[in-house]
């Protein structure tokens, strides 16, 4: 009964984190023991203050670990029933699974267009559907389409808007997105939270988002997981979450009213104690 | 002032500044992709035009055969080289690295003059006609040649660069290593195509000059020569390196010319494109078109 359970289960995961630990220059301990479960179509959405460990998950879905000389020593993640963890990031992004990295990263001395079809490089398409995909990312980011200079000119939200387009140029099964948040004024953050929810709904494509701005992140997501010192050490949907009284006071700001005396802070130091 | 002369000589620095041009590409295109300097440039120059006239010669083919052999020779042999000896320095320190490729060309002189003597070695004959009248000023064929395949070399590099796929792939690999990664890249592909692709260019320039001036070691000096060129282009230009590769050939003649009218110091053809390189560097480090970082305003 439970097995079977188990198995319906495993067939609408597409991703499964299981256990990991991973060590960078042999060393280093980041993740010890992180597990975490994407279901087919869902956005879900991993929090967590600064060096928890939230990039290092998404570079050891990726296979980027293996770039900057980490690598998962222990436990697998499994992506469509398959073990991919140490795997070849240019055998992950074939496979469907694309990274858009943190701070953006798109190759500031081309166009907008040679960036997206840079995006397209694994693909085996005839050049007539990339341009056709080239199209349909200009419907999404409108704006882009207006930019003709080299992409190291766009703002910070067209660029990271092209970063998002450039992944979708890879007819991805699955996205990781690494802070689309960062260094982006209040409504461009609402803008691209927008559209990734957009493209996660209409285009079917599966997204893991690694997040600070929890307000935003947990107002578009199905299912949160919260990391802190690379452990997840809760989980919950949407709406658990943000009404989860800790979440609250630690991600969402505000809360109780106890926060008026040094006293009190005590008291909340001490209640951040789900380990 | 013998005009005659000043024209024959500024032509010809023209078609040997393209040549330059050509070489110079090849060394950016290695610097750019896999940030190696290399110092065995002017020996792909000189095995390409061994290998071609070792086919020609012993094997008796027709040129173009020949010709074609040698290139998909050099295609193999710039991807093993980079697999073999290059990949396994991958992270090692900058200074290492071009410890290694100026063994390598140490290697490979040595080894061409082993396998096909000291001697400088005639082309068997190419063009059934040895010079074409141009402008009233007479030019080697394979000169003429030789300036078409450049052009055609270039076109081909920008369409390359712009348009192709792995082209692409080059010039991200080339800003960001791990970017290119995430987009599905593979580096060490990369790697080796640059590798294989400068080989194969060079070797075209070789054999070029080969059938001019004849197949010896002073081919490799090519590859010194093509030092001011890059480094007046810009290191990590494509086009600065042409521009670069046709100033420099230009003025080596003209310094020919100015030595022979002027001076009587005999050897300016030599020096001069060195001159320059110092010059240069004390005033305008990164030359004419080097990268200058882009800042969002």
């Amino acid at each position: 009964m439970a097995e079977a359970a188990l198995a319906q289960d495993s067939a609408d995961l597409m991703l499964s984190v299981n256990n990991i630990e991973v060590v960078y220059d042999e060393v280093i301990l980041v993740l010890r023991g992180v597990s975490l479960d994407v279901p087919k179509g869902a956005l879900v959405t991993l929090l967590g203050p600064n060096g928890a460990g939230k990039s290092t998950t998404l570079k050891a879905i990726s296979g980027l670990l293996g770039t900057e000389d980490g690598e998962v020593t222990r436990g697998d993640v499994i992506y469509n029933g398959v073990n991919i963890a140490n795997g070849s990031p240019e055998k992950v992004v074939r496979d469907g699974i694309f990274q858009v990295m943190e701070g953006r990263r798109i190759i500031e001395d081309m166009t907008v267009i040679e960036n997206l079809r840079l995006g397209a490089y694994t693909r085996k398409d005839s050049a007539a559907r990339i341009k056709e995909d080239i199209e349909k990312v200009f419907h999404y980011f409108p704006r882009l389409k207006e930019r003709t200079g080299l992409a190291g000119y766009l703002s910070g939200g067209e660029q990271q808007m092209l970063a998002i387009g450039r992944s979708i140029m890879s007819a991805p099964k699955m996205i990781l997105l690494d802070e689309p948040s960062m260094g982006l004024s209040p409504l461009l953050v609402k803008e691209v939270f927008e559209i990734i929810r957009t493209l996660n709904k209409e285009l079917g494509i599966t997204m893991l988002l690694v997040e600070q701005n929890a307000n935003m992140a947990l107002k578009h997501c199905d299912y949160g997981y919260i990391m802190e010192s690379g452990k997840i050490v809760m989980d919950g949907t949407r709406e658990e979450l943000l009404n989860n009284e800790d979440v609250k006071e630690f991600y969402l700001g505000g809360g109780g009213e106890e926060r008026k005396s040094f006293k009190n802070l005590k008291s909340y130091k001490r209640r951040k104690r789900w380990l | 002032m013998n005009w005659d002369l000043l024209t024959q000589l500024l032509m010809n620095g023209l078609i040997i500044g393209a040549l330059y041009g050509v070489v110079a590409m090849c060394f950016v295109l290695i610097y750019k992709s896999t940030q190696i300097v290399n110092f065995a440039q002017g020996e792909f120059l000189l095995i390409g035009a061994w290998v071609c006239w070792w086919f020609l010669t012993t094997w008796e083919l027709p040129f173009v055969v020949g010709f074609l052999f040698t290139l998909a020779f050099m295609t193999v042999f710039g991807i093993v080289l980079q697999t073999v000896v290059l990949r396994p320095m991958i992270g090692e320190p900058i200074i290492s690295v071009i410890m290694v490729t100026i063994g390598l060309s140490l290697f490979f002189q040595a080894a061409m003059k082993w396998i096909f003597g000291v001697n400088v070695q005639p082309f068997p004959k190419v063009f059934d006609v040895q010079t074409i009248e141009v402008f009233g000023m007479q030019i080697q064929t394979a000169y003429v040649m030789s300036l078409f395949i450049s052009l055609f070399i270039m076109i081909g590099f920008a369409w390359f660069f712009k348009s192709s796929k792995h082209g692409l792939a080059m010039r991200a690999t080339a800003f960001d290593q791990q970017v290119a990664q995430s987009l599905g890249i593979s580096v060490k592909n990369v790697f080796a195509m640059a590798w294989a692709i400068s080989a194969v260019v060079s070797a075209v320039a070789g054999i070029v000059i080969g059938i001019v001036n004849g197949v010896s070691d002073s081919l490799a000096f090519i590859g010194i020569k093509v030092f001011p060129a890059v480094i007046l282009g810009g290191l990590d230009s494509i086009i600065g390196a042409i521009v670069g590769g046709v100033i420099i050939g230009l003025l080596e003649n003209f310094a020919e010319y100015a030595d022979g009218q002027w001076f009587q110091v005999g050897n300016m053809y030599t020096i001069a494109p060195f001159y320059v390189l110092v010059i240069i560097l004390m005033i305008k480090p990164y030359g004419l078109f080097g990268t200058k970082d882009i800042e969002r305003v």
